[in-house]
């Protein structure tokens, strides 16, 4: 398919590096024109290689891949005139202020000169950027490198953006600005967003689409909804206020489900009617005098996803904040 | 007190141990240290070797001897400037901080350093040695006389390397690196590198005779030469700059520790 | 398709060459810690070999008895080298960062890349040449060829910057790493002392030295430009030196060449 489309078609994409496995281990996957499709998993897990093959830096070793309909290997320029990308580092000048930075990148992309100033000074405004904008960019803090490090990805209008973990390291607030803008270009301007990352939230948040990679091969992929849904009803968890009650916790929990596994101390069972059996959990609890120091009600998350299909936790799950858990009861239940 | 000794003595030793190892395991920080030496040595003594027949040149053991002179003085300046990037390093990396949780008495580390700049310049003065005498290098003086001129550069070593120390315990950084090389260099340099004293020209000349670096070249070459040298003075000097400059490092090191 | 992307083609090699350059004398320029020293070492060890050497002039043969305008050379070529070490350095900080990959996801074209570049380096280049003639000029040295002499002058130490900075772009592109081309600068200095820089070369006295300085194209590259200063109009030594320094740039731009097809490895 040629022309004005802005999809990714990848079919069995590989790349092996020299002497080593296999980083990339033949993927299929297809992200539709206008979707956000989050690509999640490990340190390591091939999602950057994966990146630069679709972004023309790295050849592929084996498959093939469409973007924005031309091959990206028989038409690495058409590809690179069709994308932007802000890749893992922000890969910004120190010595340029931002302005500069937008001037070279509006130059190098062909851009007439008429519009290079106007169109770098909106994209600088639309990050929020405009009052830093003639300050070298040495002086910017990390949230601000990425902002610039996206607007310089939009200077000639791309169909299809890539972003690598674009928020790793940013602290909340400039997190929740880069999420909004990526989101406002999927629905305002129908551009295709490949994101990588490693954190779930992100993943659920943003993401319209998943695909998990581990080991250089997608071990599932659907929307968070469905791909939550694959691992079933919510788990509680408590952790009893007095160690020798812990038998009859366990006891008393297995009347509303079977056990899962839990960290020592915890006990826990996956809910078989669903979150609504918590206040009944409660009442069971309260009924035998059972006091817990900490009852956790946890809906099924991505990294139990990803747990469910490799038998291993995604790394950085548990420091998540604002994942599925919802802390309930400190003590005295 | 013995006690408090033997602490200050494992502390220093220790600390000498840990920097000699990074240095002998790891070729980078090692050859430069016994190149520049002998890359002075053959550029200048190949190719200046003309200059000793201009008139009022005298130098009875010839002008291999005579650049020998300098490149002594300068593999010993420069060594203890590298030991000086050792120590900006350490304390920019964090194994500063440890070293000063560690030792009770923390002019053992510099003492440390001291020692590692020793040990490494020993290295340095027998290879660059051994290549001298191979291309011709002609010794008059006697036994007493070597030792003389090993014991000066030893001197020098140190003083180099407490004013390293110095810069290195304030800035506590790699970028330092400048700071302690390029005054060494120009001071260095500033002295009768390629002629005697006396054809000395210009401004050179006039900076020349109130560097006391070019004090302790001219007994260098006095020394090598057997020729009678001022000692007494030479080694006031020495020593004279030995106290400020080992005040200088002191006061570095109560600088990193406010630093934390 | 966004109005600004329709209006997209490649942009002309001009355009890329003008705009990298442009990036490169002012990253150059806002860094001082990056010329000074590549202005005032040179200059330093001018003054201090200018009046430690005067007595050589003394040696029959010494075609000038101006020991500081023999010499001037020297600032020239040793500028020349931190230019080596500046270029390389600045494109290591690319790959290094990743800023490389950023450009080669544009339409830039490597050739743009390595003329804008270079670009930087022929701004410092000027600037260095201009003050180490006015320096060396005011204190007591003289320039044989006179006025003309100049652009010849400048014209050639650019050259040889360019044909050195080759030298400093490829071993930046080669292996990625600043420090690596940081520890070549050693290596070039050699280069520079293994040559007639301080002596004539029929007025050396060690055969092998001698040898040595006679087979260094750096010092043909040195008695083209001292022609200027002591002699005046050297055809022969100049012909040389502009021969070698065209060479220069022709095998280390090549190189540099070759060596960013294989780093820019788009598809």
């Amino acid at each position: 398919m040629q022309g004005n489309d802005n999809s990714i078609e990848v079919a069995g994409l590989e790349r092996k590096f020299k002497n080593g496995p296999l980083a990339v281990a033949g993927i299929d996957l297809r992200v539709e024109p206008g979707e956000i499709y989050g690509f999640l998993g490990p340190n390591g897990a091939g999602k950057s290689t994966t990146v630069h093959m679709l972004t023309t830096l790295l050849p592929p070793s084996g498959g093939s891949a469409r973007v924005a309909g031309h091959d990206v290997v028989e038409e690495g320029p058409a590809v690179r005139a069709a994308i932007g990308a802000a890749l893992q580092e922000a890969a910004l000048d120190p010595h340029l202020t931002g302005r500069e930075h937008m001037r070279l990148q509006t130059a190098l992309h062909g851009l007439p000169r008429a519009e290079r100033v106007s169109r770098g000074d909106a994209l600088i405004e639309r990050v929020g950027l405009s009052d830093a904008a003639d300050r070298k960019v040495s002086g910017y803090s990390g949230g601000m490198k990425r902002r610039l490090d996206l607007a310089l990805a939009l200077v000639h209008g791309p169909r299809v953006l890539f972003l690598d973990e674009p928020t790793t390291g940013l602290d909340p607030q400039s997190r929740a600005a880069l999420w909004d803008e990526v989101a406002r270009l999927a629905r305002d301007d129908g551009v295709t967003v490949f994101l990588t990352t490693q954190y779930l939230e992100e993943a659920d948040q943003l993401a319209e689409r998943v695909g998990i990679i581990d080991e250089g091969k997608i071990v599932a992929e659907g929307t968070p909804a469905e791909l939550k849904a694959e691992i079933g009803q919510p788990s509680i968890e408590a952790v009893p206020a007095e160690h020798d009650q812990t038998g009859r916790v366990q006891e008393v929990l297995n009347r509303f489900g079977e056990s899962v596994p839990c960290a020592d101390g915890t006990v826990g069972v996956r809910l078989d009617g669903g979150p609504d059996l918590l206040t009944d959990v409660v009442r069971a609890l309260d009924g035998e005098s059972l006091r817990v120091a900490n009852l956790q009600l946890h809906a099924p998350s991505l990294d139990d996803v990803f747990l469910e299909k490799t038998g291993r936790h995604l790394e950085g799950a548990g420091d998540e904040p604002g994942t599925a858990e919802h802390e309930l009861v400190e003590a005295g239940t | 007190m013995s006690g408090a000794l033997g602490a200050y003595r494992s502390a220093a030793l220790g600390i000498a141990w840990r920097s000699l190892h990074n240095v002998f395991t790891n070729p980078a920080l090692l050859i430069p240290a016994l190149i520049f030496p002998l890359f002075f040595l053959a550029a200048f003594a190949g190719g200046l070797s003309a200059v000793s027949d201009t008139p009022g040149f005298s130098y009875p053991p010839g002008y291999t001897t005579f650049i020998f002179g300098f490149v002594l003085l300068q593999a010993s300046a420069l060594g203890g400037v590298f030991t000086g990037f050792s120590i900006a390093a350490d304390f920019q990396f964090g194994m500063g901080r440890r070293m000063l949780l560690a030792t009770r008495n923390r002019t053992s580390i510099i003492v440390g350093y001291v020692l590692t700049a020793i040990v490494r310049v020993l290295v340095t003065w027998a290879v660059v040695t051994v290549v001298a005498l191979l291309a011709g290098m002609n010794v008059g003086g006697g036994a007493a006389e070597i030792a003389a001129l090993y014991a000066l550069s030893l001197t020098v070593n140190t003083i180099a390397l407490l004013f390293a120390a110095g810069i290195g315990l304030r800035l506590r950084t790699l970028q330092a690196g400048p700071l302690m090389q390029f005054p060494i260099f120009m001071v260095l340099f500033i002295t009768p590198v390629y002629v005697p004293q006396a054809l000395l020209a210009g401004w050179v000349a006039t900076v020349a005779d109130v560097n006391p670096l070019t004090l302790i070249l001219n007994t260098n070459r006095e020394l090598l030469a057997g020729i009678p040298a001022e000692l007494a003075l030479t080694y006031g000097v020495a020593l004279g700059m030995l106290a400020l400059l080992a005040a200088w490092a002191v006061t570095g090191m109560r600088s990193a520790e406010a630093a934390g | 398709m966004s109005a600004a992307a329709a209006t997209l083609g490649r942009s002309p090699l001009p355009t890329q060459v003008g705009s990298l350059a442009g990036r490169s004398v002012l990253r150059t320029l806002r860094q001082p810690a990056m010329i000074v020293p590549s202005i005032a070492f040179p200059l330093f060890l001018l003054a201090v070999n200018s009046a430690g050497l005067e007595a050589a002039t003394n040696i029959p043969g010494f075609p000038t008895d101006s020991y500081l305008t023999f010499i001037l050379a020297f600032p020239f070529i040793q500028g020349a080298l931190f230019a080596t070490m500046n270029s390389g350095q600045a494109l290591a900080e690319d790959i290094e960062n990743g800023f490389f990959n950023r450009l080669a996801l544009t339409p830039m074209r490597g050739s743009a890349l390595i003329a804008g570049q270079l670009g930087g380096l022929v701004a410092i280049g000027l600037i260095q040449a201009t003050v180490y003639l006015s320096v060396g000029l005011i204190a007591g040295g003289e320039l044989a060829a006179g006025v003309l002499g100049v652009p010849v002058l400048f014209a050639l130490s650019i050259l040889i910057a360019i044909g050195f900075g080759g030298i400093g772009m490829f071993m930046a592109i080669r292996s990625g790493s600043g420090e690596t081309v940081q520890g070549t600068f050693p290596l070039l200095f050699v280069l520079l002392f293994f040559s007639s820089i301080s002596l004539p070369r029929n007025l050396i006295a060690e055969d092998w030295f001698r040898t040595v300085a006679t087979i260094n194209p750096v010092s043909y590259l040195i008695e083209g430009i001292r022609s200027l200063f002591v002699s005046g109009w050297d055809g022969e030594a100049l012909a040389l030196a502009f021969g070698i320094a065209l060479a220069l740039i022709v095998l280390s731009i090549s190189v540099a060449s070759h060596s960013l097809r294989n780093r820019l490895v788009r598809t």
